[in-house]
């Protein structure tokens, strides 16, 4: 475990991409079957445990510790995996055996909820303050190091001659510890035999476009589409060596998310692997994003949301065609056979996402203004901005920078009043980094803030040092890990806020929600009476 | 003779009514005795400074032979008396020079820690509890969390660091007084005897430490160093020179701190760090806790950190303690203010 843990300590504060893939290829080469088996499902998130609750990490540390100092510790450190980890008081004399990680897998695949806690605090007697840490997050299943499953495989594929790629499609047949699949990349033994058939395919991405990148590209070279306000996802479907035929939707990252949607497995006709955005349309009309959010992150859909928030894939481009592998055709060929699948299919759920036409950037810079009369109707409030694809464009895995091109609309701004800040998580543990703002609306007495929204980000590091000290300075009143901070007309602070769009909410005092807001520039030198009012955002809504 | 009449806070700092004398006054005072030389304690303008030897020496490097109006350099364990007040000066164990100020009338003593810590370190003399009746603390690692590993376990991090990335540059940011030393002074004992590079700020206060008997090894300026010296080398800088146009010159750098506040990795990463050293020249929680009990005293007054949490503890041990809520320090200190002074304690 302790070798685990210093991977992932070291890999937790590298943000190079290939460094992050040397420093785990280093640890696989150099760690035994079956521990470095374990380690790669722990990197690639196959594993969870059901009876590891941060509640039983709690609970253990109060016991040990005085809760007074805990608390105190925990405010600082904000993160309760690390604050017990750093603050582990061992018992004298407790026996110093590190416990292997394949140890503490089993352990917590077969320890009942009772027995678990006692086995937790000897594991953490037996470790340092990072094998504690690691320890904490594998079992909390909070172990963010900014490896994804696909940094992982392509760290394994880095250990012989394979590509990632490859290693992808052998992976839906696989399970920890994955000795097959190790045995196989170093060369001493057969490719692992895959039974999935409808595997997920690595999306591909799109850099944005600055205003700078236009003067080299020619706008002959490309093609341009909506990019629409949904999820991306991909839909897949084949048939298997057994003659069972598979549906699957999987997200961006490759998460299956087939369940949450059964309204979209009987439309998925087809043998192949389509790439689209996954929207709600009513009556012919893609909806805004918050009605899509309806549909998002639930464990169980009812037949009332299925009826009531009918998913819909809008399609971008075509993967494979049955058998046939396009990703290394030119887009145009790859978007001609999409037109030729959804004609074929003719679903009411899956439809083309329509090509803008432009001849120069000028074009396209007034289609992007106004969509709405460049052809997306209805539908332009669902739209996010435009995609540009270079016409030649292989399908390539990842986000590579030139083929294809995101730009998206402009926001709106707002300038509101800094009003409560609340101390951010994770690196941002000791700062106050979230922050409540307000516009002016007319009260009983006078002009009143109303809170419009929360945002935390979209300020530079050396900016959050400054709002951070302010909050300190011009704090008036704590409410626990919140503190208010001075918001009168000639004195506070006014934030220009930056946001894609507003829905009515009832769950806000303002009755208005904001999408996406993030902090556009700090006002230092505007009074706060200047800031904006709440009935401009409502001629927003309008 | 209460507590109160020989030392209080006060604006200034700590002062000695009796004696007429502030310790670390944050600001120019008639008579000053200074613990040590970071920036925070030991300041420029006093009318009088008593201070060890090497702390006038320091002052003197950073501000220049004119820094007070006169000065007296005291010896570890020499007594003098202010005002009928027992002044004398015993190693503190925090950087080369830094003593803890004992100051006794009538019968009652009161140590004034200073910065402190009970960790080995071979760049300056060993921390000395000194028995007392009232214990004047620091809490910079005031926190249960901060638990400060061997600082040798840290060296042979970066050491590894160095051997797995062999063509890249470790930038090492340490305090150039006393932590900038005590790295060299590392990665000596651990074997490494490469040149190592260090930023020009460096460079007074590292020869002041060889001159006082530290062999350090091959220490040698970045500037007029070709590029090509620096692929798989050690550069010490002071933390605010690694986001600087000076560190551009080297090629892929890796980032590291050597710092005590490393112990928490939302620091680390909010300065950007890839490889966190955690060593550190203030006792951890530990080490507070196991000093405040070894001067065998009946009360704790503590001065800048993690005050309430220490507090807390030493009212648990059935010691009479309050914070005094110093404010100036830690604040410009470089080693207790690693984000803009949002140390723990430091909120008002």
């Amino acid at each position: 475990m302790n070798r685990f843990a210093a991977l992932l300590d070291r890999m937790s504060y590298e943000a190079g991409r290939n460094a992050k893939i040397r420093l785990m290829a280093d640890y696989f080469r150099t760690t035994p079957d079956p521990e470095r088996g374990f380690a790669l499902a722990a990197l690639t998130g196959a594993l969870s445990f059901a009876n590891a609750k941060p509640g039983v990490v709690r609970a253990l540390i109060t016991e040990r510790a005085d809760p007074v100092l805990f608390e105190m510790s925990y405010d600082y450190v904000g993160d309760l995996s690390e604050t017990v980890a750093l603050m582990w008081p061992k018992l004298e004399g407790a026996p110093a055996h590190a416990p292997l990680l394949s140890e503490i897998v089993h352990g917590l695949s077969t320890l009942s909820r009772s027995t678990l806690p006692r086995r937790l605090a000897g594991w953490l007697d037996g470790l340092d303050e990072t094998g504690r840490w690691a320890l904490l997050k594998l079992i909390t299943g909070a172990m963010r190091v900014g490896a994804s499953a696909r940094l992982a495989k392509t760290a394994v594929a880095s250990l012989g001659s394979v590509t990632p790629d490859e290693v992808e499609l052998v992976w839906p047949g696989l399970a920890p510890p994955y000795e097959a699949l190790f045995a196989w990349v170093e060369g001493h033994g057969p490719r692992p035999e895959t039974s999935n058939p409808a595997p997920f395919r690595p999306v591909m991405l799109a850099h944005a476009i600055e205003e700078a990148n236009f003067a080299d590209l020619n706008p002959g070279d490309f093609s341009a589409e909506w990019k629409w306000d949904g999820i991306r996802v991909q839909a897949v479907a084949g048939t298997g060596p057994d003659g069972v035929r598979a549906v699957r939707l999987y997200s961006r990252t490759g998460e299956d998310i087939s369940e949450a949607f059964p309204d979209l497995a009987d439309s998925i006709a087809f043998d192949g692997a389509m790439d689209g955005e996954l929207l709600i349309v009513r009556a012919g009309r893609v909806e805004p994003f918050n009605v899509l959010q309806q549909r998002l992150n639930r464990k169980s859909v009812t037949v009332k949301m299925l009826a009531e928030f009918p998913a819909h894939i809008r399609a971008y481009d075509l993967l494979m065609d049955g058998g046939e592998d396009l990703r290394e055709r030119p887009f145009a060929e790859r978007r001609a056979r999409l037109e030729a699948l959804v004609a074929r299919l003719a679903s009411p759920r899956i439809d083309l996402s329509p090509l803008v036409p432009f001849t120069g950037w000028d074009d396209l810079t007034r289609a992007r203004a106004d969509p709405a009369s460049a052809g997306a109707g209805p539908d332009a409030e669902a739209v996010e901005g435009v995609m540009i694809k270079r016409a030649d464009s292989p399908y390539l895995p990842g986000r590579p920078k030139g083929p294809w091109w995101k730009w998206k609309r402009d926001p709106h701004t707002v300038d509101a009043v800094l009003m409560y800040a609340q101390r951010g998580h994770g690196k941002r543990s000791s700062f106050y980094s979230d922050y409540t703002f307000g516009v002016w609306t007319e009260g009983e007495e006078g002009d009143v803030l109303v809170p419009v929204g929360k945002a935390y980000f979209g300020f530079t590091d050396e900016e959050l040092k400054r709002i951070d000290a302010f909050v300190r300075r011009a704090t008036i009143n704590r409410f626990g890990p919140v503190r208010e901070v001075v918001h009168e007309k000639d004195e506070g602070l006014v934030l220009e806020v930056a946001f894609e769009g507003l829905a009515r909410s009832t769950r806000h005092r303002s009755g208005i929600a904001m999408r996406f807001p993030r902090i556009a520039r700090l006002r230092w030198d505007k009074p706060p009476g200047e800031a904006d009012r709440l009935e401009t955002l409502e001629a927003l809504l309008r | 003779m209460r507590p109160e009449d020989l030392l209080c806070p006060s604006p200034k700092g700590l002062y000695s009514p009796a004696g007429d004398f502030y310790v670390d006054p944050t600001r120019a005072v008639p008579r000053a005795v200074i613990t040590h030389g970071h920036s925070d304690h030991a300041r420029a303008g006093h009318a009088h400074v008593l201070a060890t030897r090497q702390t006038l020496d320091l002052m003197a490097i950073r501000y220049g032979e004119g820094f007070a109006g006169s000065t007296q350099a005291l010896a570890y364990g020499e007594a003098v008396a202010i005002n009928g007040v027992r002044v004398s000066l015993h190693p503190a164990g925090h950087v080369l020079g830094s003593a803890q100020v004992r100051m006794e009338k009538d019968g009652l003593v009161i140590v004034v820690s200073g910065d402190y810590k009970d960790a080995a370190d071979p760049t300056c003399a060993p921390f000395e509890p000194v028995r007392c009746h009232v214990f004047v603390s620091e809490a910079t690692f005031g926190l249960p969390v901060f638990r400060h590993p061997p600082a040798a376990g840290e060296t042979d991090k970066l050491l590894a660091s160095v051997r797995i990335f062999p063509e890249r540059t470790h930038i090492v940011g340490a305090y150039s007084l006393g932590k900038a030393q005590r790295m060299m002074a590392l990665m000596r004992a651990a074997g490494h005897d490469a040149p190592i590079y260090v930023h020009g700020a460096l460079t007074a206060i590292t020869d002041y430490y060889g001159m006082q008997g530290l062999a350090l090894g091959d220490i040698r300026p970045v500037k007029g160093t070709d590029k090509a010296a620096f692929a798989g080398a050690v550069v010490i800088a002071p933390p605010s020179s690694m986001t600087d146009l000076w560190a551009r010159r080297f090629a892929d750098p890796i980032t590291c701190f050597a710092s005590g506040w490393m112990r928490v990795r939302a620091r680390a990463r909010q300065r950007g760090v890839e490889l966190p050293l955690v060593v550190s020249d203030h006792a951890d929680w530990d080490g507070l806790c196991a000093s405040i009990r070894a001067t065998g005293c009946e009360e704790v007054w503590v001065t800048h950190g993690a005050e309430d949490a220490l507090v807390h503890w030493a009212r648990t041990r059935q010691l009479r303690a309050r914070p005094l809520h110093m404010v100036g320090y830690g604040e410009e200190d470089e080693e207790a203010a690693p984000a803009d002074g949002a140390a723990p304690g430091a909120e008002p």
